[in-house]
Order: structure tokens, then sequence, then C-alpha cells
């Protein structure tokens, strides 16, 4: 499963149990969210033990995209039997700030740094 | 009368290095002018980034932050003034930086719905005085239950919380057209 933009790419690959953001997320909103979270919605659908969120080539994201993203979170802590990892690079530097909060809505939440 | 909220100070622009954008009402359609919300807010954390010693690897990482802060800020703004000023009052958005040694002042401006003032500013009211981080998981929480629930705040919390930035916010009418309220929001990120 893919979604792809002008300057961003979104996938799940399967076989790592791992959904792939790239690039610069800047939609507009919900409306040009949807085929994003309709993949994130499928994992969480698939239910698998151990998921990750790999954002280590993530640019930028927008509020939007921080919306997304954390409800993403919330609905992976809801599920109970899934585990998630979040992993982030140290050298972009929106993401040392930011990605500690998606920690406070779920506190099992992994945070791997490369 | 203007009507301030939170932390706004004025007659600062003299004293500062200062770069202004400024988009013409509806000179395209929003989703042409989307794309240059992220072009714009690029160039600004690009630019001020110059502004900022890179010559040993501590200064590299400053620099490289500052113009990560900018552009988000930056890009936060322009995509609320585009999503939230009304369309038929016909005002520019305007978006200025003012460069300082210790901090930085964002200021935006646009036009505001008259039915949306009165929600806007009790909104505000709830960000100046709550606890921004216990917001941030209610709005997440709520609107994981509610999907109709489109404004999140999340760019403004994100800016208390991880930037450590302060505030502002003045309601006044245009300049252009005493029937139009113009709302600026100011931005001060310490350095």
């Amino acid at each position: 499963m893919e979604v792809k933009g002008d300057d961003y790419k979104v996938w799940y690959d399967p076989s790592e149990f791992t959904i792939y953001c790239q690039g610069s997320l800047r939609l507009a909103g919900t409306e040009e969210y949807a085929p994003i979270v309709q993949i994130l919605e499928y994992v969480i659908d698939q239910a698998p033990q151990n998921v990750a969120l790999n954002l280590s080539q993530l640019e930028f994201l927008n509020s939007s995209g921080i919306n997304v993203l954390s409800k993403f979170v919330i609905k992976v802590r809801q599920k109970e039997k899934i585990k998630i990892t979040v992993k982030g690079s140290e050298i972009i530097p929106w993401q040392g700030k930011s990605l500690k909060n998606l920690q406070r809505l779920m506190p099992a939440l992994k945070l791997e740094w490369s | 009368m203007a009507q301030v909220f939170g932390e706004f100070t004025e007659n600062f622009a003299d004293r500062s290095e200062y770069l202004v954008l400024g988009f013409s009402p509806s000179s395209l359609p929003i989703q042409l002018r989307w794309k240059t919300n992220g072009l714009s807010a690029d160039f600004l954390g690009d630019y001020v980034r110059n502004f900022f010693p890179g010559d040993t690897s501590a200064n590299l990482t400053k620099q490289a932050e500052i113009g990560s802060a900018v552009s988000f800020i930056a890009n936060e703004l322009l995509e609320n003034a585009m999503k939230y000023s009304d369309e038929s009052a016909n005002q520019p958005v305007n978006l200025e930086v003012h460069l300082f040694n210790d901090h930085l002042i964002f200021l935006s401006k646009n036009s505001v719905s008259p039915k949306a003032i009165t929600s806007f500013q009790s909104y505000i009211q709830e960000i100046i005085t709550g606890d921004i981080g216990q917001m941030y998981i209610d709005q997440v929480e709520k609107s994981v239950t509610n999907q109709e629930e489109e404004k999140s705040g999340l760019g403004y919390f994100t800016m208390i919380m991880d930037y450590d930035a302060v505030l502002g916010w003045k309601f006044e009418e245009s300049e252009n057209d005493s029937h139009v309220t113009m709302v600026t929001t100011m931005i001060q990120l310490p350095l």
C-alpha cells in the first residue's frame, strides 16, 4: 500500500510490519490526508503484534499531519495488543522536539533514534 | 477599538531586521495557494538561518533548529490565514518575520469572518489560560471519537509545547474597510 505526492511518500511494508513516511507532509486538512489515514486504518485492522512507524526520512510535518499521527497512536493504544515503535532521526530538528508528544498519548510507545 | 489577547508587543519594527510577505486575496484557488505556503515557509526558514553563524558543529545544529522552527511556524500561520480568512472581505494576508539577537517575532495578519470572532476569541482564552499539555491530549482523544472535529489547534499547541513560543492576538477594524475585522497573530520565539 502506497500513497505518493509531489514531495512525499507514505507506504506500509507488511513483511516488516512498518509504515514509512518520507519527504514533506503539509497537506490541507482531513480530506487530503484521507488516503494516508486509510493506510494507517488498514494496519490497525490487521492488528499485528508489533508495528513500527518509521519517520526517519520525514523532513516536515504540519499540524494536520501531527493530528493524523496522534490519532493513529491513540487508536493503536485502544487496540491494546499492538506494540508500537516510532523511529525518528536525530538530525531532523522537529522530530527531537515533537515526537515525545506521541508518548504522552501512549506511554508504552517506544521511541528509537537513528 | 482594538482587542488584544495574550502577549502582544507593539512598536518594535524599527529595531529589527525584517521580512514581509504579502498575498493578495483570491489571486489563486486555495489548492494552488496552499503550495505557496510551503514554499514561503521554507524560504523564510532558509533566510533566517543565514543570520546565525554556522562555523562549529554546535552552531550548525542551532542553525538547523532555527531554520526548522521558522519553517514550521511560518507554515502554520500561513495555513491558518488561508483557512480562516473571510474570503468575501477581499483583504490581503501578510506574514512578517522580525529578527532580534535572542528572539524572533512572527506576525500574520488576515481578515476574520464576523461569525467566527466570538468562538475564536473564547478558544484563544482557553489557550492562554489552560494547561496546553492536557489540552493536546484532550483534543486528540476528542477528535478520535468525533470525526467531524476539523479544527485541532495542534499548530498553536505545538508552538507552545515544543518551541516555547509566546502567543498573542490583536483584533481590529481593517484600515481599508471599517466593516471588516482583521486579526494579527503574534508569535514570539526565543532563540
